[in-house]
């Protein structure tokens, strides 16, 4: 088990560094080699030819490659000093980079965001993984049936239809029509959480709505497969109830599967749901991301870049230290 | 002279309606249409306080020229909500007209827009200055005196070395960038002052075009006459700052105001929230009302549903004046007319006709497309007469001195419909009877652009112009179709965008389009790629004059010429529906501001 | 189950039509059908027998004769947890120790699975729930059926586990299946099924999965098990090396039917139907040197959905032109004894048979 933790463990590390390196490539290398010059695009709307010089210094855009990539890399632990003469700009750590636009380190911005991030997904994975697993759980065992035939063309029309639809439906049915719901503007931390979970109440439920979809027909899908299995033969051949062979034979070995998207949704969702939080206006990552966008703001839009691959890579190492736990056989590797 | 490379980026991207484009867009839009008719239904049905409330508007386009709601009841909170967020509310680097409009709450200028309806608003009037400056005989020195009791918000006196102060920022173009650099191009051409951050003299007051003999008086020195200096003046980049609450780059966070409001609170991205400034004095500013509280900025990334809060009045306005959504639109129009104009924006849609690429390089080849366009086709694609526009025949937008009726072409007589057969004569005429092929950029981030491009193949197909839209990402367009050298590589014929004023004179509007002067390797705008020397010198000559109807007469000239060369082709003079709370009071829209409300004026009923 | 005589016949004693048999284990006149959407697949159609306590019977057969299916129809597992698909149709009557299992309560059989009733499947790799350790496997089956703590069900487990041979019970209760080499595998196996002290073992295929020399010691572990713990066992096999080595009985089947059954010293020394022949003829003797004479069975094993009219095996019998009349292609032969408790389906004359068996087939084994 400890082996496989360390193996895991420098997974993740390359990992990482093969983030950052594409990240750095992606947004440092890549404009280079397409001719742009990498100190406008940082620089924002704004491109006076000073501040564009300006800002190349500071980004030490001058210097080799693999020095800017080493100060890329170095500033998220140890923070990085933006100099260029006497103006000078701190990044404190984990510097994630320096807007020119808001006169913010990116930080600041991925701090205010995160924790809208945070809720949106947990509330919405606890809900899909509750209601997408046991919709397909029971499908699986109803197969053909009119639950089963009706909860997955269900499943269809929640993976078919975009978050924008039935966001606005659920906001014009809840919020406008029947004003059952009030969705607070920018949620911020001095927000109480009743107002948090009244905010997030409907977009959870629409993500949710769009995943539990696709976790009902992987877990149908799963369990008809897990069922058919020699050992849950064996588990009834002992005389055990049926509840018993169906969550704790069953349930336990077509979570493996559903661990897996789960773990990649969840790591995707860490870095923002971009439509979810655009409909619905939560001033999560993915709204930041949007915002950057708009404002050509290429240092945030970099800085979540970064965050989320590295969400997803963080996320990848719970699901390999789970499947560990679920299965012994990947302890041996 | 410098570019001013921002306009054409930050102005056509906050101005560009959000229209129905792209597939995804349209999509997106149908979807929301759907839902605003399934709220609409039920929301309607049901009465109660929203009927009662839009029974109150005062009616279709009654904010156009006159004041809706009258009043001077102060009190209330001032709601906005906006899908952008400002672009900096450091008055010397903000380029965005929304913010522009906005930053009159809490930045003065020594000059300002008047704060009456419509085209009055053109008008400058004394702000910080008593009146507009005494400018002296050759165009050269303006003096203004200043009004007795201004102040900052601590209670200090505004004397005019902080307005010189606030004007020198504009040179620390390492720091302070991102809003517009004419005062510095006009003042100091060869740029030869530092800016205040490397001013070596002590009260870092080191300007020499700037005189401030005594705190109430402040002369402007220009090395060579411009009729538009005062129009500079009443930029936001003209406002005072305080030196010692100078913060630099970081400025933009929490300026230090001199108008009637301060900043409570800011988050970038997400909220402003402006209060009374205390320290203000009603009898130092005549123009501004001071109605409101408080002042409320909500940035709201959904467009459909910020328009359906701001017809049940969760909001008052929408900050950003880009107009209704579509299902907005249909919703309002039906619902509450009572409570929208159609504003006429001074923002004109357009083909560049790139000299450079042949045969376009043929004036009668530029004609024949003038000829084989299906103008009211294009106005269909962009929303119609009323969402989208008029039909456009003049190379400035009406607001601007400089338009007239010319319509050679016959444009506005065939209701925008083509002239095929005068498009093959043409055609006949530039050598390529059987019609000719190239290519036209669309960008794919301006709802509706790549739509008209397409709309356009179609046309310009009838009679034998094969056209192929290239679309391209619009955060890359001033490296894309900015660029000469790329245009050439890629061999652009046809570049559709959009574009609108700074300040309302033909410089602020169109030298940057058709100057040869103004081609640049990135970032140019005179993207036709006109070199007329004649254009150049009608430039010049209007610029050199402070005479206003001079100014206007040369501009007619540069339209007519423009016009007859075929050298740029406008199509459409941007309108959209904006939304007026029943709520506010003091309600018109001012042309200084694009069409906008006057923020500054507005008030709200409790 | 009036027709019971005319459709089948079991080994010991005439079937009566009484309710009440006197064996541990009697099948009546047991059908599986599965509904299919090419039509209805009939794996077991009119199977009878009866097992003794102490005594072990060998189902031999080809894959797909139906001999998986009647031991999992004995089991009860055709009908518990199946969903929603079309269900199995399953008739007769199996009397386990007085109970017919097939009309009791699914609850009472369930109950009985595991504790009266075990099962020793093929594959203990995939038999064994991968997730879970040997232990909690065992203690599992234990506790389902006796109300006792972890701590003592562990106990038992480690002493069942001691008990089939595995070396260092105590630690390698806690291992996980996959650790386990494939004989120790079948042997936690058996342990798991013997934990209750079932008085019916059905072992379906229980070397197949095996190395050769593994098989020796897993039949003779079964060997003695039985003759430890008195129970009945049904060992179901394609190898008839199998069942020489454990069966009292052996009961052949084809194509979901019985077409050969008596005591292994009779089946295999005096085998009165063809299709035993063939299984013989096909089966490689380590101790004889005729491997190049191995007779196998020519053809593919019938479909169960169209089963060949008449005898089910004269597509594939060398001497379905011996009795007259066609009668082999029109007529079902029913089970008639051919010897002391030994019954064959065959339409040739019982002098025919065994003029062929001694004659052709014997020589060449």
């Amino acid at each position: 088990m400890l082996a496989y933790l360390i193996r895991r463990l420098l997974a993740v590390v390359i990992m990482v560094l093969v983030v950052l390196l594409a990240t750095f490539t992606v947004f440092y290398m890549l404009p280079k080699w397409a001719g742009q010059d990498i100190a406008v695009l940082f620089a924002g709307k704004a491109t006076g030819a000073e501040q564009v010089e300006g800002i190349r210094t500071k980004l030490g855009l001058d210097e080799p490659l693999l020095v800017q990539f080493w100060e890329f890399v170095k500033a998220i632990p140890m923070g990085r000093t933006f100099a260029n003469g006497d103006d000078v700009t701190e990044c404190p750590a984990p510097c994630f980079g320096y807007s020119f636009v808001t006169e913010e380190p990116v930080w600041d911005t991925l701090k205010d965001a995160l924790p809208v991030t945070l809720a949106l997904a947990a509330g919405a994975c606890v809900l899909w993984l509750a209601a997408g697993v046991a919709t397909g759980v029971v499908s699986a065992l109803k197969r053909g049936s009119v639950w089963d035939r009706g909860a997955m063309i269900a499943a269809l029309g929640g993976v078919s239809l975009p978050i924008f639809f039935t966001g606005m439906v659920a906001m014009g049915i809840f919020v406008h029509s029947l004003g059952w719901v009030h969705i607070e503007d920018s949620l911020s931390t001095d927000d109480s959480i009743g107002v948090w979970f009244e905010t997030l109440l409907l977009p959870w439920i629409v993500l949710a709505l769009l995943n539990a979809a696709m976790y009902a027909r992987l877990t149908r899908a799963t369990m008809l497969d897990v069922l058919g299995e020699d050992y849950i033969r064996t588990a009834r051949a002992k005389g055990l109830g049926e509840r018993v062979v169906i969550t704790r034979h069953a349930l336990r070995s077509a979570m493996t599967p559903i661990l897996t998207v789960f773990g990649l949704d969840i790591g995707v969702l860490l870095g923002g749901a971009v439509l979810t939080e655009s409909t619905f206006n939560l001033p999560g990552l993915g709204l930041a991301a949007v915002q950057a966008i708009n404002s050509k703001d290429l240092p945030v839009i970099l800085g979540v870049t970064l965050f989320a691959a590295l969400a997803i890579a963080v996320a990848n190492l719970v699901v390999d230290l789970l499947y560990a736990v679920i299965d012994p056989r990947v302890r041996l590797g | 002279m410098v570019p001013r490379r921002e306009t054409g980026t930050a102005i056509p991207e906050v101005e560009g309606k959000m229209r129905t484009g792209s597939p995804k867009r349209r999509l997106a839009a149908g979807a929301a249409l759907v839902v605003a008719a399934l709220v609409t239904t039920t929301a309607c049905g049901g009465g109660g306080d929203n009927g009662d409330k839009n029974e109150d508007g005062a009616g279709y386009n009654a904010a156009l020229d006159k004041v809706v709601n009258a009043s001077t009841k102060k009190g209330g909170t001032l709601k906005f909500v906006g899908k952008q967020d400002f672009d900096s509310l450091d008055p010397q680097r903000t380029y965005y007209g929304m913010t522009w409009d906005f930053l009159r709450f809490f930045t003065r200028t020594l000059v300002t827009y008047d704060t009456k309806p419509g085209e009055a608003s053109n008008k400058l009037v004394g702000d910080l200055a008593t009146g507009p400056a005494e400018v002296s005989e050759d165009g050269k020195t303006y003096t203004y005196k200043l009004r007795d009791g201004l102040t900052w918000e601590d209670g200090s006196a505004l004397t005019s070395k902080d307005v010189k102060y606030g004007i020198e920022r504009i040179w620390a173009t390492d720091v302070i960038t991102g809003g517009p650099a004419y005062i510095k191009q006009t003042l100091d051409p060869k740029g030869e002052y530092e800016g205040p951050y490397k001013d070596k003299s002590k009260d870092k007051l080191g300007l020499k075009a700037i005189e401030t003999p005594d705190d109430q008086t402040i002369i402007f020195k220009l090395p060579k006459a411009n009729g538009d200096f005062e129009q500079f003046l009443a930029m936001p980049t003209g406002a005072p700052v305080k030196q010692s609450e100078d913060t630099r780059a970081k400025y933009t966070q929490r300026p230090f105001s001199s108008g009637p409001y301060k900043i409570e609170s800011r988050k970038a991205n997400k909220s402003l929230v402006l209060v009374r400034n205390d320290a203000w004095k009603k009898e130092s500013d005549p123009l501004r009302p001071a109605l409101p509280d408080k002042i409320t900025v909500t940035i709201s990334a959904n467009l459909e549903e910020n328009d359906k809060r701001l017809m049940e009045g969760d909001y008052d306005l929408d900050v950003n004046g880009t107009g209704m959504t579509q299902s907005g639109r249909v919703s309002a129009t039906q619902d509450h007319k009572g409570s929208i104009d159609n504003i006429q924006t001074s923002f004109v849609r357009y083909v560049a006709l790139v000299h450079n690429t042949k045969p376009l390089d043929d004036v009668n080849c530029r004609k024949a497309v003038f000829y084989a366009t299906d103008f009211a086709g294009l106005q269909q694609t962009r929303g119609g007469e009323v969402a989208g526009g008029e039909i456009a025949n003049s190379v400035f937008p009406k607001s601007i001195p400089g338009h007239t009726d010319y319509d050679p072409y016959g444009i506005l007589e065939r209701k925008g419909k083509p002239d095929v057969a005068k498009a093959k004569a043409a055609l006949k005429d530039c050598g390529q009877p059987n019609g000719f092929s190239t290519k036209i950029t669309a960008r794919t981030n301006n709802p509706g652009e790549v739509d008209a491009a397409e709309a356009l193949q179609e046309q310009l197909a009838e009679v034998g112009i094969k056209v192929e839209v290239d679309p391209i990402d619009g955060a890359q367009s001033s490296s894309i179709n900015g660029s000469p050298k790329v245009v050439k590589e890629r061999g652009y014929g046809m570049i559709m965008s959009g574009w609108g004023p700074d300040f309302p004179t033909g410089q602020g509007y169109a030298q940057p389009l058709f100057d040869s002067r103004f081609i640049f390797e990135n970032g140019n705008y005179n993207e036709s790629e006109i070199k007329d020397k004649e254009i150049d010198g009608l430039f010049d000559e209007a610029i050199a004059s402070t005479d206003p109807a001079k100014a206007k007469e040369l501009y007619e000239q540069m339209n007519k010429r423009l016009i007859d060369n075929a050298d740029w082709m406008p199509f459409i003079y941007e309108k959209n529906i904006s939304w007026r709370s029943p709520r506010l009071t003091n309600v018109y829209s001012s042309a200084a501001y694009n069409g906008r409300y006057d923020y500054v004026s507005l008030g709200v009923v409790k | 189950m009036t027709e019971l005589s005319k459709t089948g016949a079991a080994v010991g004693e005439p079937v009566a039509a009484s309710p009440a048999p006197t064996a541990f284990l009697e099948v009546r006149d047991l059908r599986v059908h599965f509904p299919t959407d090419d039509g209805l697949v009939k794996s077991v159609d009119g199977l009878s027998f009866s097992l003794e306590k102490g005594k072990t019977l060998g189902i031999v057969g080809e894959s797909g004769s139906g001999k998986s299916v009647t031991s999992l129809g004995i089991m009860g597992l055709h009908t518990a947890g199946q969903y929603g698909r079309r269900k199995a149709q399953i008739s007769g009557e199996i009397w386990l120790d007085g109970t017919e299992l097939l009309s009791a309560d699914p609850d009472h059989v369930r109950r009985l699975r595991g504790r009266e009733m075990a099962m020793i499947f093929q594959d203990p790799l995939s038999a064994l729930h991968p997730y879970y350790t040997i232990g909690q496997q065992i203690v599992e089956a234990y506790r389902t059926h006796h109300d006792v703590d972890k701590k003592t069900a562990k106990r038992r487990a480690v002493e069942m586990l001691d008990r089939v041979g595995i070396p260092q019970p105590d630690k390698r209760v806690d291992s996980y299946p996959h650790e386990f080499s494939g004989g120790m595998r079948q042997r936690a196996m058996i342990a798991m099924s013997l934990v209750n002290n079932p008085e019916l073992l059905i072992a379906d295929e229980p070397t197949t999965a095996l190395d050769v020399t593994v098989q020796a010691q897993i039949l003779d572990l079964i060997r003695d098990l039985q003759k430890e713990f008195g129970s009945a066992v049904i060992v179901i096999t394609h190898d008839l090396g199998v069942v020489a080595e454990l069966s009292d009985d052996i009961l052949v089947m084809y194509g979901g039917r019985c077409v050969e059954r008596g005591p292994a010293e009779e089946v295999f020394y005096e085998p009165r139907h063809p299709y035993t022949w063939g299984l013989l003829g096909s089966m490689p003797r380590l101790d004889r040197d005729q491997q190049e004479r191995l007779i196998p069975v020519k053809g593919s094993p019938p479909s169960l959905i169209n089963v060949p009219s008449g005898c089910a095996f004269n597509p594939r019998c060398p001497y379905a032109d011996v009795p007259k009349d066609n009668i082999t292609r029109t007529v079902r032969p029913e089970l008639t004894e051919v010897g002391s408790r030994h019954w064959a389906a065959c339409h040739m004359t019982q002098e025919q048979r065994e003029r062929i068996w001694t004659e052709e087939i014997a020589p060449k084994l």
